[in-house]
């Protein structure tokens, strides 16, 4: 699982466990994503895929080993001072809140960086979301939800993103327009940690791809190398 | 808005007995150590001041059992105790009764108000039940205030103690105490026996987890029901003791304030022990005394015994005890987890 | 048609306004009660204590400093918002990761202390406190007299709760105080320190308490024992209204008020119950409370 590290890799995540109360249930989970990358945490169910991105968050409270982001220690930041180094989370619930308003969802999250998307490029890139402003949040469909949640990331201007399974529940056409919008994001640039079980989906838009089992990184598979792999990848998600 | 949890406040009642032999001794010789205490105590303290201690021992084990077991915190329990005080105080000066039956009268009503209370508290969960049951008692107050044969602010006083069986002359204090000592004994085994009883386990188990409780079939409402009536008749039967031991019911035994002396009592003995309550309210009953000599206002040092209590001793005294002895067992044992 | 109740226009009118006044107060403290409830699950048992802190903060100004009624309700409430945010910061915090009952337990231990100390040191008798200048005597409306001070206190109390709907619902702030109430760790992991939020949430809710006490000081007279029945009352009034909406905790608050000082004409006896009795019919008929969701 070696590979050579640049000066300063986006997302550099080494030796990271976490505990939930008594339970262990992150040993040693370690990957990079460079800047510009998209790359893929893949796994079965409770593989520890959405802990890992948690425990990045800091939503896990009792973690050990390092995460940082261009060379900033997140571990022992407050939580709320993660996001402001330029990290965007999309969790899996998506968090829309239902006494807001869409447009109250879409300005909540605060501006943490410069060059944050406009009101205008977000409708271009999510046109469903146009005209829906007074709509109490919940009242979209999963769909919208979904993109409303990778909206209002975008405002902030952050340019690191974790997305928790964007594609999870949704119709076949809306995984469509999800994966087109994350491939436009590749394309301005952004990094992507992306949680999916849909490694189909995943490997249309993914640079590299880390496999967990119980918590642990198993293997690393780069993009390019995943049509030969295709068995040891379905072995791994028990497909 | 979010969720309420459900009251599950910490316990030990979840621990399970130790099996090894020597400290299978310590709880029976712990008790019989306790009673022959007791039997001998009035001989070398004042007995007012113990059957006071076993008056509120005996309301804050009521207490306990439905929120140590059941898991529902109720602000009203004065209204059980001070109004059974109030009933079995009428029984025995106005129509004349004798104790017993002037106890069992105060019981009854305590175990009645307690249906009711309990029927329309155990509507709502969590922090509402809590609040329910403290407006439903506020009310109980106000009607104390009120109604003629309370007479108000004074009380009902100069309450007869009476012969107990037509044959044993209650004013005489060792008497009175040992009639007291009996009924805490009776109201503190009523309570372990319901504990230990199949009752007991259904109720743990609503405390720990009511979805599931359901889910297994159990009419959790009907077993919290019958959990607070049991709590409210034996608060009740306290109420109506010390009422006979004071010869007076008055206002502050339906107040508030009595209410949350009995949590603090609890809380401060150990919530969900069967010990803890009553070393609470010896705690509690010898402080006041102590206080009363000085001029530091009880109120405001049950204020900061609550604090202190909720921030740093949630176990309460016999919890804590117990806590450190599990782990030293569990430290002495040679098979590690 | 009053005479043949028996009853004068006077006497229904005076009672209804002493019933809305009333109303005023259960809108305006069961409205802090739910804010501060709704972010950080505490229920806090001290909102009436900070009440009569309010009331009291107010009296002790003029007593000892001659600092008069327009200057107390500036001042009182800054220092109880002080007061509160100390509380939730160095003793309240400790209790988020337990049982909300333990916070419960923590907020009756502060009012214990607080208005313990006060009958302590000042005894449990009312002082009274002047109507100020400005707000003295009153109009005569015919079928009643409605004294300037009342109409101010209507009139200010229903101008807070209306602010206090539009800082909610229409604002920002708001809206971060809207969500962390449903989901406080996502909106810290947008960067929002929800931390402070929930000190500067719980200064206000308490800081609002105590400005309706410097509110009610010419009214009630000011006594240590004046917020502890009240606050049980409020309960009775939350319980009733539930804690879902802000709109709702102002129509029950008024309601039950005005309930109370009609059965006050019609039949005294039961005034001070029959808050309790409504809240036992809401029990029987809709648990949930008339504008609550259920938990």
């Amino acid at each position: 699982m070696a590979e050579a590290t640049s000066t300063r890799p986006m997302l550099q995540v080494r030796d990271l466990h976490a505990h939930y109360g008594e339970s262990h249930v992150l040993h040693g989970v370690s990957f990079q994503v460079e800047q510009g990358q998209v790359v893929t945490l893949l796994g079965r169910n409770g593989a520890g895929k959405t802990t890992t991105m948690r425990a990045i968050m800091g939503v896990v409270p009792k973690r050990t080993g390092s995460v940082s982001s261009s060379g900033q220690e997140l571990i022992r930041l407050p939580r709320h001072e993660i996001p402001r180094l330029g990290i965007g989370y999309v969790p899996e619930e998506r968090g829309i809140f239902s006494s807001l308003t869409v447009m109250e969802n879409l300005m909540l999250p605060p501006v943490v960086r410069p060059g944050g998307m406009t009101i205008a490029q977000i409708y271009e890139l999510f046109p469903n979301l146009k005209g829906r402003d007074s709509t109490r949040g919940t009242r979209l469909s999963g769909g919208e939800q979904q993109m409303l949640a990778i909206a209002r990331i975008l405002r902030t201007g952050a340019n690191l993103i974790l997305l928790d399974e964007p594609t999870e529940g949704l119709a076949p056409t809306l995984i469509q327009q999800i994966g087109k919008a994350i491939v436009a994001l590749k394309q301005l640039g952004f990094t992507i940690l992306l949680v999916e079980q849909n490694f189909r989906f995943a490997s249309t838009i993914a640079d590299c791809h880390y496999v967990m089992e119980e918590g642990r990184i198993v293997d690393r598979i780069a993009n390019d190398e995943l049509s030969q792999n295709m068995g040891k990848l379905h072995g791994y998600l028990g497909v | 808005m979010t969720a309420i949890k459900s009251p599950m406040l910490s316990t030990q009642a979840g621990q399970q007995a130790s099996t090894a032999p020597k400290s299978r001794l310590v709880m029976p010789l712990l008790m019989i150590t306790g009673l022959a205490l007791a039997l001998v105590a009035p001989f070398v303290l004042y007995p007012i001041f113990l059957m006071k201690l076993l008056c509120f021992a005996l309301f804050a084990c009521a207490f306990n059992l439905l929120i140590g077991y059941a898991g529902l915190l109720s602000f009203g329990h004065a209204a059980f105790f001070g109004g059974a005080a109030y009933v079995t105080a009428h029984a025995a000066k106005v129509w004349g009764w004798p104790p017993e039956l002037a106890l069992v009268a105060g019981t009854l009503f305590a175990a009645a108000l307690g249906f009711l209370m309990g029927s329309l508290a155990i509507r709502r969960q969590g922090i509402y039940f809590a609040m329910i049951t403290l407006a439903l008692a506020q009310m109980i107050a106000f009607l104390a205030v009120q109604m003629p044969f309370t007479g108000g602010e004074d009380g009902v006083q100069a309450v007869p103690r009476g012969m107990l069986l037509g044959l044993i002359d209650l004013n005489n204090p060792l008497s009175m105490y040992f009639f007291v000592l009996s009924i805490f004994l009776f109201g503190f085994i009523v309570i372990w026996r319901t504990v230990h009883s199949p009752f007991g386990q259904v109720l743990k188990a609503i405390r720990e987890n009511e979805p599931r409780a359901i889910s297994l079939g159990y009419r959790t409402a009907q077993y919290k029901l019958l959990a607070f009536v049991v709590s409210a008749a034996l608060a009740g039967l306290a109420g109506g003791t010390k009422a006979l031991v004071f010869q007076l019911a008055s206002l502050t035994d339906v107040a508030w304030q009595m209410s949350g002396e009995v949590v603090l009592m609890t809380l401060l003995g150990g919530l969900g022990t069967l010990f803890g309550p009553v070393v609470g309210a010896g705690m509690i009953v010898a402080l006041e005394h102590f206080l009363s000599e000085t001029e530091f206002p009880i109120t405001v040092a049950s204020g900061i015994l609550f604090i202190v209590c909720v921030l740093l001793f949630r176990r309460g005294v016999v919890g804590e005890i117990r806590h450190h002895m599990s782990a030293r067992r569990g430290a002495e044992s040679t098979d590690v987890a | 048609m009053f005479e043949s109740i028996g009853i004068s226009p006077q006497e229904l009118f005076g009672q209804v306004l002493v019933g809305l006044i009333n109303g005023s107060f259960y809108a305006i403290l069961s409205l802090g009660l739910a804010i501060i409830f709704g972010l950080l699950n505490v229920i806090n048992f001290a909102h009436g204590a900070f009440y009569m802190l309010g009331a009291f903060v107010a009296w002790l100004l003029l007593q000892q400093a001659d600092v008069g009624y327009w200057w107390a309700l500036f001042l009182a409430p800054l220092a109880i918002g002080l007061l509160g945010a100390v509380l939730e910061r160095t003793l309240l915090r400790r209790l988020y990761q337990v049982d909300h009952l333990y916070g419960l337990l923590l907020t009756l231990g502060f009012a214990l202390i607080l208005e313990g100390s006060f009958v302590y040191k000042f005894g449990s008798s009312g002082n009274p406190y002047p109507v100020p200048e400005l707000l003295r005597g009153g109009q005569d409306l015919g079928f009643m007299y409605l004294p300037n001070y009342r109409a101010w206190v209507v009139i200010a109390s229903l101008t807070l709760c209306i602010g206090t709907w539009f800082a909610i619902e229409r604002t920002r702030m708001g809206a971060y105080l809207r969500a962390a109430t449903e989901n406080p760790t996502l909106v810290e992991n947008f960067g929002i320190n929800v931390p402070v939020m929930i000190t500067a949430t719980f200064a206000l809710g308490v800081a609002l308490a105590g400005l309706a006490g410097v509110l009610a000081a010419p009214i009630y007279q000011v006594n240590a024992t004046m917020g502890s029945n009240l606050i049980i009352t409020v309960f009775a009034v939350v319980v009733i209204g539930g804690m879902g909406s802000i709109l709702g905790s102002v129509i029950t608050g008024v309601s039950l008020g005005l309930l109370e000082g009609v059965t006050k004409v019609f039949y005294p006896e039961a005034s001070n119950i029959v808050i309790f009795v409504a809240m036992a019919i809401v029990l029987l008929v809709k648990p949930a409370g008339l504008f609550g969701q259920e938990h």
